[in-house]
């Protein structure tokens, strides 16, 4: 394991935007794994352009994130989606550039969601944080099937102080957020948010913790909607010891 | 009832709306996804079984000319006649022609989805023969005049007393005090009457789930013996399927059929698998006197070469409507199309355009079950992301997605544009938000008609982190 590696952070542009805690936790446990981090000026991955199909935007953003990233020694992001969008699809989106092609594979190489860093780079094995909850855990579909990551953060979760976790009955069941999805078909997204959140409340649990802002900010907003009372957090604040913070919308 | 895949989206709000479907939806669950991981858990090799179906396959598609031609010298070779359809209306023509030669006004069918994506039953019904379905499942829909909304169950969406109800209105002769509440009594009154159409029909036409070139032979898979009847008792049979069911050999068919029974049904192997390789012949006591193939192309193989390709690798299992969240949202008839699912959103746009299939490759998450249970590996939201990128790159998108997509993009583009918005933006949503919350924006119509928004924090991360550092 290398000594101190420089980590450029990938903080997401929703984290940015709506939920900055997330990006400082991530900033704190990578600096608790040895990490050096540096957040160089960048916007998003591209991935809305990617899946509608606008292919130009998706190949304009990646190189532009390619050249901001790739003098780092790994790139970390606090998102499976994201994460998914830079290992795996770059090079799909780069396939037919020769000169971009490479570049993009080298950056896929040393890409890394947070917690599966955290883990399976840095070897981290427990954390200095206290929750006094019981809590629901939501994969999204990209860290679940495209990152192929289920245990990770249970692991470390499993780690903090008084917390228990207590799953939910069809944990690999999508929620329905989708990305532009969310409103391009708002009642089918409607319906999978409530599936979801009937599971999570079944659960028993106050809170609901995952590793994608973009599912949270949907099953949040969906919760706000229905009057539904339950804490909901990135999996990093409570990793980093921030649970007691205001949650997501309060 | 009409379908129109053009209205998706309305269709799927009044089918979110329909209890009685989501009851029927509830039971995917059970009824399928279930049994199929149960039967995965048993096999063992399952990936290892997956790899060697989708080799099959991909054989199959790279060599299709030269195994559908040794199909044909095959069936020939065993006194059968075939027929190739480029299109839908080619393939009613051929079947009629087929059964106007016989003098066939009688007809029973097995279950064939290539049947309901030609439209067979209403030209067939136009042109004065009655087609009579004895698929169970497909029975009851063709008796409520309504197209199969599940590609292997077609009643999917009914529950067992709308089944009572159905056979009460059709059965003007069912005795008012005779019970239909137990499934086994609804199977005895759909057999007795079948009985009947099977031992008068003139003529019998299936589907097939594969066609092996060397042994000339359709397989079919049934779990209610009607496919045999069918096959078996009139004088003259017709196969009507895809031409990109072929594969090499009965080998390979067994590959695939290991791969079909455990992915749709959760079954080691059905109950029944039938071989057909044509007509009765000398000596033997019963079988058609007349066997015919029809081999329909219908927007197959313009996929060939396409990079919608490998969901012609599809074995019609359902593994991905069965592990769908559309699916199972919305049902099959709200897609409006015979190929529904994940499967429809693959297929259609290439068979019908996008004019008409738009809904199908948008509508999706791209969540992934449905390409980690497929039997064949086909990467079905990679085919359904390169339908939207099609879509896009042929300026046919909606217009608000190709606007607003381009005003995020202008900015994506900007670092220091971007941040600058991001933190106007960021302070903006916090001072409108009331108890943790946005209610509603302009311009967001479609995320607050069902959700709030959570409140920002209100200073972007990276604005925060320039001044701490």
């Amino acid at each position: 394991m290398e000594a101190c590696p420089r980590v450029g952070l990938f903080v997401t542009c929703l984290v940015d935007l709506v939920r900055p805690q997330v990006g400082f936790a991530a900033v704190t446990l990578l600096e608790q794994a040895g990490c050096e981090v540096e957040v160089p000026a960048q916007t998003c991955c591209g991935q809305p352009a990617w899946n509608s199909g606008a292919d130009h935007h998706a190949a304009d953003l990646a190189r532009a994130a390619i050249a901001t990233f790739e003098p780092f020694d790994y790139v970390v992001t606090p998102s499976g989606s994201c994460a998914a969008m830079i290992k795996l699809h770059y090079p799909e989106v780069l396939v037919n550039d020769a000169q971009w092609l490479p570049r993009a594979q080298a950056l896929a190489a040393k890409t890394h969601e947070l917690i599966a860093f955290l883990v399976n780079v840095r070897g981290m094995k427990s954390v200095a944080a206290r929750c006094a909850a019981t809590a629901c855990y939501h994969d999204s579909c990209s860290s679940l099937r495209e990152m192929r990551m289920r245990e990770d953060p249970r692991a470390l979760l499993g780690r903090v102080e008084g917390l228990q976790l207590s799953e939910l009955k069809e944990p690999e069941v999508c929620c329905g957020f989708g990305g532009l999805f969310s409103v391009k078909y708002p009642e089918i997204s409607e319906r999978m948010a409530d599936d979801k959140i009937a599971d999570a409340q079944a659960t028993g649990a106050e809170l609901m913790l995952g590793g994608d802002l973009g599912c949270l900010l949907h099953l949040k907003g969906r919760m706000q909607r229905k009057g539904v009372k339950l804490r909901v957090l990135h999996v990093a604040e409570v990793l980093a010891g921030m649970s007691s913070e205001p949650a997501l919308g309060e | 009832m009409t379908l129109d895949p053009r209205a998706f989206r309305q269709a799927g709000q009044a089918a979110l709306h329909d209890e009685n479907l989501r009851r029927a939806l509830g039971r995917l669950k059970t009824h399928f996804a279930l049994g199929r991981a149960q039967a995965v858990e048993r096999y063992g090799d399952w990936d290892g079984l997956r790899e060697q179906g989708r080799a099959i396959r991909d054989h199959a598609l790279s060599n299709l000319d030269a195994l559908l031609e040794r199909f044909e010298r095959a069936v020939i070779a065993q006194g059968g006649q075939v027929h190739w359809a480029r299109d839908a209306a080619e393939a009613r023509g051929i079947v009629l022609g087929i059964l106007r030669q016989q003098g066939a006004r009688a007809v029973i069918k097995g279950k064939s989805m290539v049947s309901e994506e030609i439209g067979l039953n209403p030209w067939l019904e136009g042109n004065g023969i009655e087609p009579v379905e004895t698929d169970l499942g497909e029975y009851i829909v063709q008796l409520r005049q309504e197209p199969p909304s599940h590609i292997i169950a077609p009643a999917f969406h009914l529950n067992k007393e709308d089944v009572a109800k159905t056979f009460r209105a059709a059965h003007t002769e069912l005795a008012s005090d005779r019970s239909l509440w137990e499934r086994s009594e609804l199977v005895a009154e759909a057999r007795r009457v079948l009985r009947a159409r099977f031992e008068s029909a003139d003529a019998g036409i299936t589907g097939a789930n594969f066609l092996t070139a060397e042994e000339g032979a359709a397989v079919l898979v049934t779990n209610e013996g009607n496919g045999d009847l069918t096959r078996l008792l009139p004088k003259t049979h017709i196969v009507l399927t895809g031409l990109e069911k072929v594969v090499a050999n009965l080998e390979a068919a067994t590959v695939l059929l290991r791969l079909l029974t455990r992915s749709a049904t959760g079954q080691d192997i059905s109950s029944y698998v039938t071989l057909m390789r044509g007509p009765r012949s000398a000596g033997e006591t019963d079988g058609p006197e007349n066997f015919h193939v029809v081999l329909v192309d219908n927007g197959r193989t313009p996929l060939l070469g396409s990079e919608a390709q490998d969901v012609l690798r599809c074995i019609r299992c359902a593994a991905c409507l069965n592990h769908c969240p559309i699916y199972a949202a919305v049902g099959g008839h709200a897609y409006g199309t015979t190929y529904t699912g994940p499967l429809g959103a693959a297929l259609n746009p290439g068979m019908l355009g996008f004019a008409l299939a738009h809904h199908h490759p948008n509508a999706s998450t791209f969540c992934g079950r449905c390409a980690e249970v497929c039997p064949v590996k086909i990467p079905l939201p990679k085919i359904m992301r390169h339908w939207r990128a099609r879509e896009y790159a042929e300026g046919l998108a909606p217009k608000s997605t190709i606007a607003g997509l381009g005003v995020w993009a202008f900015l994506a583009k900007r670092p220091a544009l971007y941040r600058l918005a991001a933190g106007i933006a960021a302070r903006l949503l916090k001072f409108i938000a009331r108890r943790g919350r946005v209610h509603a924006l302009p311009l967001m119509r479609n995320w607050f008609l069902v959700r709030d928004f959570p409140a920002p924090q209100g200073r972007t991360f990276q604005s925060l982190r320039a001044n701490r550092k």
